[in-house]
């Protein structure tokens, strides 16, 4: 298929310097009214302090019941052991919630924070917000992290991190203000709940004047009306747009943050600087990160468009290559491909996607994937007619379209828009509704059940309206357990008794309880512990390993693959500790990078970001000091999860669907591969096989690959330095610099004590005479 | 080179020439060879703050208030005339002055008209738009 444009279509663009007419929808917000409506509730004066090497080197802290906001400072201590971004937001919530606490309780915190190299400007991908709260879906901590100008703007107004805990009685905007130094929390009935407005609204009544450069420097974060009526809420962070003169959304999507917000009463989240520009976030060597940013510029000039080509089609170029390696998901993850889904390849979305605009999601981003779709008609719901500016799709949301049989990038566009508008995040909304498909194939929902919608594969329009009716409210039975996710649907249709409880439990595509990202991992085993094996649910942000086991065959063993469970997971949550987006590690890489060592590392840039988090906090570390790091974080997030009931080997099951063929019908798609898998993984005779009834061939490998992903569990828990039921040790916690944190270790020893007499505390694998366990001292973590 | 330092006495405030100094020169096989800012453009399109403008003679000119100094123009520049100086992050470019011109003793400099449209096909090829 042609990657091909016409050069001259591409000249719409209009005047250069100033911008050009989207031919959106023009909307009088009448910046008066609003002002007259608001009302301020409470009010914080703080002493405005420069950024230092990165940090502000305080967080605040807001308590909306009673309407109380206060600074607190941020130590060294703070710094070495949690570093930021992520890190910090754990130690907040450890500071600050119980472990019986739930996403509605008044107790709960919903957290953004910064890290100290988010807000520098000179390489791409550094102004990422990382936000945190205990999630509906799955009752423990949920993080998220996504672009937009949030946690640099909130940094140079002062802070590295805001905490909101409680509940306001009406619905209010949080404000932190670098102009007038200021923390506000207010109330205005005429503020808009849903993002597409939200963010435009608020974006020109807190900008100082009326000018483009004032409306870069405010950002809104915010949900909407789907956020109140789910538990998949997620967050928009806005990026005011000067040639597009629109305020564009990115998602922190997974976990509920939005559903948090909304319990909350709060309609936006609003951060404003005085001034900003290369040098606010107090680099100690502003040189050498400018000269590591030119350099990695000019690879992004040379190269992208040869490999990713990321500048022009950002993430949707992913569409093609999954299909074609069968990981594309589809019908719900039953299959890894579809005739139909070359109608959602990048090309269709080329014609539609403004290009030569630079998209970056934060100043100095130039692989600037944020593609956007400008100058759309809205077709259905509330805001039909409208003409808007659409950023998207991205490659899960179009993942999400291959999932329901949504092949029309009208309609992908239109589930886009909704979902962020509303404060939907399209992963668990795509994977829940195809999930939701399948079992009305199967007669276990149907039109009834479903409240009047027809939700088969392929019926876009029922897609649109499941989605308006559940930001509207609508109290049918199916509407509201819907939207709460397929953990809480597979339990109502196993009590409804209306299906096969195994094939519920096993085709619902969630782990702990959150909805699975948009790959097939039913031949990696790597990449079923990628997901299963995470820390807040199945999200691909932890590790990408699909092509490195199943393609490239790097990692054949358990040991191998424990170690990629453990570096990978390591390297890319450092990430989220600095305020950093992983894709310029990755989707770029250096001409030479094949020939080092460990392409699958992109050792190049590894260095480039050492030297760039030495040259702004001015320490001295090296690449294993970034994972260590790391390590930290990883594993006070999991003594979290412990602590919070949901942190063991039983809570990370995975479902069958994501290992092996479910249904006859995915055997029968894919039966070469598995009957040769039967004869050289499982070792039974090539005439054996031939005349195994089919329901016998699926059971054998069914009890295979189930006892793979539990040896594959064992490998990695031992490598991650955890007990065999995956609770990280105490000796463990210590070696990484946790030593005089009393309370946490004294709580994991306690529950290693409580797996040892309830006999936990052994490994999962069935282990043949030839194969053998991580260890057989089964104490082994008391001897570290 | 006294180009290169009349640049330089022009943009930053110094007589260093070299890396304070948008035009260079270098030697080459067969004879001295400069680079410079042609006004291509480019840049214009790479700034998220709308800090570069042509203005009304055709010049490429830079906004150092509104410059944030990402390095998204000194990176994407495809002849590696939007400099860099040490000491700071804010680039800076060619601004057609003539001070070059001037000072060269040689007389081996000009300043001359070009024609934009010449420019399109590069400018469009180096921001990623396939051809």
């Amino acid at each position: 298929m042609s990657n091909k444009c016409q050069s001259t279509e591409v000249t719409t663009i209009g005047d250069r310097d100033t911008g050009f007419e989207t031919g959106n929808t023009k909307h009088d917000w009448n910046l008066e009214k609003l002002e007259a409506g608001r009302k301020t509730i409470a009010e914080y004066e703080y002493e405005s302090k420069p950024v230092v090497k990165g940090y502000a080197n305080r967080t605040l802290f807001i308590d909306l019941d009673k309407n109380e906001i206060k600074e607190i400072p941020v130590t060294e201590d703070m710094k070495q052991k949690f570093t930021g971004g992520r890190g910090f937001g754990l130690k907040l919530l450890w500071d600050s919630i119980k472990p019986e606490t739930r996403w509605d309780s008044p107790e709960n915190g919903l957290v953004l924070t910064a890290g100290p190299m988010g807000g520098s400007t000179q390489y791409p991908g550094f102004g990422k917000t990382l936000s945190l709260t205990v999630s509906p879906s799955t009752d423990i901590i949920c993080d998220s992290n996504a672009g937009g100008y949030f946690a640099p703007y909130m940094k140079f107004a002062g802070f590295d991190a805001v905490q909101i805990h409680g509940k306001a009685k009406d619905d209010v905007v949080v404000v932190i203000d670098g102009e007038e130094n200021k923390v506000k929390i207010e109330t205005g009935p005429d503020v808009e709940v849903n993002s597409h407005l939200a963010a435009e609204q608020l974006t020109h009544f807190y900008a100082v004047e009326d000018s483009e450069a004032a409306r870069q420097r405010v950002a809104v974060v915010s949900a909407g009306k789907g956020a109140e009526h789910s538990y998949w809420g997620c967050l928009n962070i806005s990026f005011y747009d000067p040639r597009r003169k629109v305020a564009r959304l990115k998602q922190h999507g997974r976990g509920g943050l939005g559903t948090v917000l909304r319990d909350k009463k709060v309609k936006a989240i609003v951060a404003r600087t005085k001034h900003f520009d290369g040098l606010t976030n107090a680099p100690l060597d502003a040189d050498k990160v400018a000269e590591v940013g030119t350099k990695y510029h000019r690879e992004i000039r040379d190269l992208d468009k040869d490999q990713c080509n990321m500048r022009t089609v950002g993430t949707g170029h992913l569409v093609e290559i999954m299909d074609d390696y069968d990981l594309l998901p589809t019908e719900n993850y039953r299959f890894g491909s579809h005739p139909k889904a070359n109608k959602i390849y990048s090309p269709h979305f080329y014609r539609i996607w403004t290009q030569v605009i630079p998209d970056g999601c934060w100043y100095g981003c130039t692989m600037q994937c944020a593609k956007a779709a400008d100058g759309q008609k809205v077709m259905t719901g509330p805001y039909k007619g409208q003409v808007v500016t659409i950023d998207g799709p991205e490659y899960e949301t179009l993942g999400c379209a291959a999932n329901m049989s949504m092949w029309d990038p009208r309609w992908v566009l239109e589930f886009n828009f909704y979902c962020d508008t509303y404060g939907l995040d399209t992963i668990s909304t795509g994977t829940g509704i195809a999930f939701y498909m399948e079992m009305y194939e199967y007669g276990i929902l149907n039109k009834e059940r479903c409240g009047g919608l027809e939700l088969c594969f392929g019926n876009n329009d029922a897609v649109m309206e499941f989605i308006h009716r559940l930001a509207a409210g609508d109290n049918h039975e199916f509407i509201q357990v819907a939207g709460k996710g397929i953990r809480r649907v597979k339990d109502w249709l196993i009590e409804k008794g209306w299906g096969d409880p195994q094939l519920i439990n096993d085709c619902g595509m969630e782990s702990k309880g959150l909805e699975y990202s948009e790959y097939v991992t039913k031949e990696s085993l790597a990449m079923q512990g990628g997901y299963g094996l995470t820390l807040k649910g199945p999200q691909h942000d932890e590790a990408w390993l699909i092509f490195m086991d199943m393609v490239n065959n790097q990692i054949p063993t358990f040991p191998d693959k424990a170690e990629a469970l453990w570096y990978f997971p390591m390297w890319r949550t450092w990430f989220g500790l600095n305020g950093l987006c992983k894709l310029p590690w990755n989707d770029v890489e250096p001409a030479d990078n094949a020939e080092t060592d460990d392409p699958a590392k992109v050792p190049g840039h590894v260095q480039n970001y050492v030297e760039i988090f030495n040259g702004i906090t001015g320490q001295n570390v090296d690449a294993d000091g970034l994972i260590a790091q790391s390590e930290r974080a990883y594993n006070w997030q999991r003594a979290l999860n412990v602590w919070m009931g949901r942190g063991r080997r039983a809570d990370d099951w995975i479902p069958y669907r994501s290992m092996g063929p479910v249904t006859e019908m995915e055997y029968f798609s894919r039966q070469e591969r598995y009957d040769k898998q039967l004869v050289e993984k499982l070792g039974i005779p090539q005439d054996e096989v031939e005349c195994m009834p089919l329901q016998e061939k699926m059971q054998k490998l069914y009890d295979w690959k189930q006892d793979q992903y539990q040896k594959l569990a064992d490998a990695v828990y031992h490598r991650r330095g955890w007990t065999p039921n995956g609770v990280p040790t105490p000796q463990k916690m210590k070696a990484l610099g946790f030593g005089d944190e009393a309370e946490m270790l004294a709580m994991l020893q306690q529950k290693i004590d409580e797996d040892e007499a309830a006999g936990l505390n052994e490994w999962g694998g069935k282990y043949q005479e030839d194969e053998e366990p991580p260890t057989t001292d089964m104490k082994y973590w008391e001897k570290w | 080179m006294e180009c290169e330092i009349a640049c330089s006495k022009v943009l930053n405030k110094n007589e260093e020439g070299g890396e304070y100094s948008a035009i260079r020169i270098h030697e080459g096989k067969e004879g001295y060879v400069m680079t410079n800012c042609n006004m291509c453009g480019l840049c214009i399109d790479m700034c998220p703050v709308l800090a570069l403008k042509r203005i009304k003679v055709g010049t490429v000119t830079l906004d150092k208030k509104a410059c944030i100094g990402c390095q998204s123009c000194v990176g994407f520049c495809p002849r590696g005339v939007m400099r860099r100086a040490p000491d700071s992050v804010t680039p800076f470019k060619c601004i057609a002055c003539g001070k070059c011109v001037e000072a060269c003793p040689e007389n081996a400099l000009e300043l001359k008209e070009v024609d934009l449209d010449e420019f399109e096909e590069t400018v469009y090829s180096y921001l990623g738009v396939c051809e």
